[in-house]
């Protein structure tokens, strides 16, 4: 080997994970920003405190809540965007169910609320799986359909009001804690390896991959994809179930816009971790980089008493980024050479 | 002895249009059988009433002494018989391994769990590929870093790991440089030394009478002739594409 092609090679390598790392260096980079921020403006620490890490850890896990199945949905080369008002379905359809059982009836009561807003999500799930699958609609255009019925529906079995409950027990898995470990942080990030493992290490995985990339190349290989499709759409409308019934343990009330605020943040956290819109790239660490990504922007502007609007102009920033360097990835390493 | 696949009086109808009428032929095995013919001569009808892409509106065809008219793409490729497209049909994202065992990959169990075998499918693909005189430089990439005579490879890999007894292949030239036509005129030669039957799907004439034992012409859907390299030429081969029966 000569020595410029060696040169050539380690360049690669290196613009190689530059590109693929550059989330990570992100997040480091304003974690850096808003310490020196603090230090500097109150001479105190910003991120070495338990509250600190638990309000970011909890703002990424109702991120990551909506965001998890939605990478699988992105990977395979499609978009859910009913999965904001899924979360308010399934909130507002436990909440509902708690209220009808009776608070007295305990943990009884929340199991049969968790168990009714799952299948209410994973009826959105089927839902959309249908109009995408077998009746060939542009998941765009389809959730943005059930994007639309999911949240009436919400309103409408909500009277268009917030339905509070009184549960200790529904409280304890939205407020709760085991060992300093928020409970909604722990359920997120049980699901995150859920999905991590699903995505990099089972034959699902793969074909999901596959999908994204050519459709042609699972369907040959025997694959049913419609079948896949349509439960691609339902893990995304699971997860986004469960972000719905943390919010109801959390606030000890079901709200049909309870997803809402978080669906554009859900997005662009696999955006920023480094799917891509034609499909065929993502993973859930990414998504996971992408939603600590913003939750450390907004808590770190709210920390740091700057106007928490510029949350908004920060994340817009940062997906333009993502999708930059999404863009420029082939162009850069072909002249790079593999 | 019997042919590895026969062919008999196919028909192929789309709505009020006669694709494919009564094409008939054999391929036996280790042999290269070419279906020769302008486009829309209806050659990729014919393969894809072989592949079970499509069931044939008249027509039988039988492989290994066995009717396999109607049976689904997936039941034909496990009977035995490999098609190569023109579009190759690869997941550009994934790596040689995992393109290999595409809907059959490889797992092995870590605390009960399936977990796919990433290493071993690699391994197995570096394995396949040196057989056919093939390396890739990193089989940790993805095939869209490949060339495409590599690609095509790939895609004739899969069919030996799998054991074809016939591989079908559209085109497999037509999107490639003329070295990499070569290295794939070679493959070829490769699987029929192995005993493979081939079906060759071409309107290139060099590329025709380098690989075939048999040449099939169809024009406008019909069989306008079949010869052997060695008892026809250029010429005629041409007229016989431009419709001019027999
Ligand atoms: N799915 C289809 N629906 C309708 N017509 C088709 C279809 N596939 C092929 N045809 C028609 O059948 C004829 C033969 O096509 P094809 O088999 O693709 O030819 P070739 O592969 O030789 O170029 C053409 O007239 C084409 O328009
Ligand atoms: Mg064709």
């Amino acid at each position: 080997m000569t020595d410029t092609t060696a040169k050539n090679k380690t360049g690669a390598l290196i613009l190689r994970s530059l590109l693929n790392g550059w989330s990570w260096l992100f997040l480091i980079g304003i974690l850096v920003f808003f310490e020196a921020y603090a230090r500097i403006q109150t001479g105190d620490t910003f991120l070495l405190r338990l509250y600190s890490i638990q309000s970011i850890a909890i703002a990424a896990s109702q991120i990551l809540l909506l965001a998890l199945g939605l990478t699988l949905v992105i990977v395979a080369g499609h978009i859910d965007l009913s999965i904001g008002f899924t979360t308010g379905l399934s909130a507002v359809v436990m909440a509902l169910i708690i209220r009808l059982i009776g608070a007295d009836a305990g943990w009884f009561a929340v199991i049969g609320g968790i168990a009714v807003g799952l299948f209410a999500a994973m009826v959105v799930g089927l839902v959309n799986g249908w109009l995408v699958a077998i009746l060939n609609v542009p998941s765009f255009i389809g959730t943005l359909g059930t994007y639309g019925i999911a949240r009436g529906m919400a309103l409408i079995v909500a009277g268009g009001a917030t339905v509070s409950i009184r549960s200790e027990e529904a409280r304890s898995i939205g407020n709760g804690d085991i060992l300093g470990v928020p409970v909604p942080v722990l359920i997120a990030g049980l699901l995150a390896l859920a999905c991590h493992y699903v995505l990099q290490h089972t034959k699902f995985g793969v074909h999901t991959y596959a999908l994204g990339a050519n459709r042609a190349s699972v369907e040959r290989a025997g694959v049913d994809v419609k079948r896949h499709l349509i439960q691609l759409f339902v893990i995304s409308a699971l997860t986004a179930g469960v972000g719905g019934l943390i919010y109801t343990g959390r606030f000890s009330a079901g709200a049909a816009n309870a997803g809402e605020p978080i669906l554009l943040y859900a997005v662009a956290a696999v955006f920023i971790g480094g799917a891509s819109l034609t499909g065929g790239q993502g993973t859930v660490i990414g998504t996971v980089i992408g939603a600590f990504i913003i939750a450390v922007i907004q808590f770190g502007l709210v920390f740091s008493g700057l106007p928490p609007y510029w949350q908004f102009v920060a994340v817009g920033l940062v997906i333009i980024v993502a999708v930059l360097v999404d863009q420029s990835r082939d162009r850069l390493l072909q002249g790079a050479g593999p | 002895m019997s042919a590895l696949l026969e062919a008999r009086g196919l028909k192929k109808r789309f709505g009020g249009n006669e694709a494919v009428s009564n094409v008939s032929f054999v391929v036996n095995a280790g042999e290269c059988v070419v279906l020769a013919g302008d486009n829309g001569a209806g050659k990729s009808t014919v393969i894809k009433m072989i592949s079970g892409v499509y069931t044939p509106t008249e027509g039988e065809v039988h492989f290994d002494g066995r009717l396999i008219t109607g049976r689904s793409a997936e039941a034909v490729r496990s009977a035995g018989i490999e098609t190569i497209y023109q579009d190759l049909a690869l997941a550009d994202n994934l790596d040689p391994g995992l393109n290999l065992y595409l809907g059959r990959e490889r797992t092995r169990r870590i605390l009960g769990l399936p977990f796919l075998d990433r290493k071993a499918m690699r391994r197995d693909a570096v394995d396949v590929l040196k057989s056919l005189g093939i390396v890739v430089p990193d089989p940790t990439l993805p095939v869209r870093d490949l060339s495409g005579g590599q690609r095509q490879s790939i895609a004739i890999a899969r069919a030996i790991h799998w054991q074809a007894k016939l591989v079908i292949m559209d085109e497999p030239t037509a999107a490639l440089g003329v070295p990499e036509q070569r290295e794939v005129m070679a493959l070829i030669g490769r699987l029929k030394s192995q005993g493979v039957g081939i079906i060759l799907i071409s309107h290139n004439l060099p590329d025709i009478f380098a690989a075939a034992d048999r040449i099939i012409v169809l024009a406008r859907g019909v069989v306008a002739g079949e010869r052997r390299p060695s008892e026809t030429n250029d010429e005629e081969i041409v007229r016989m594409m431009m419709g001019a029966t027999l």
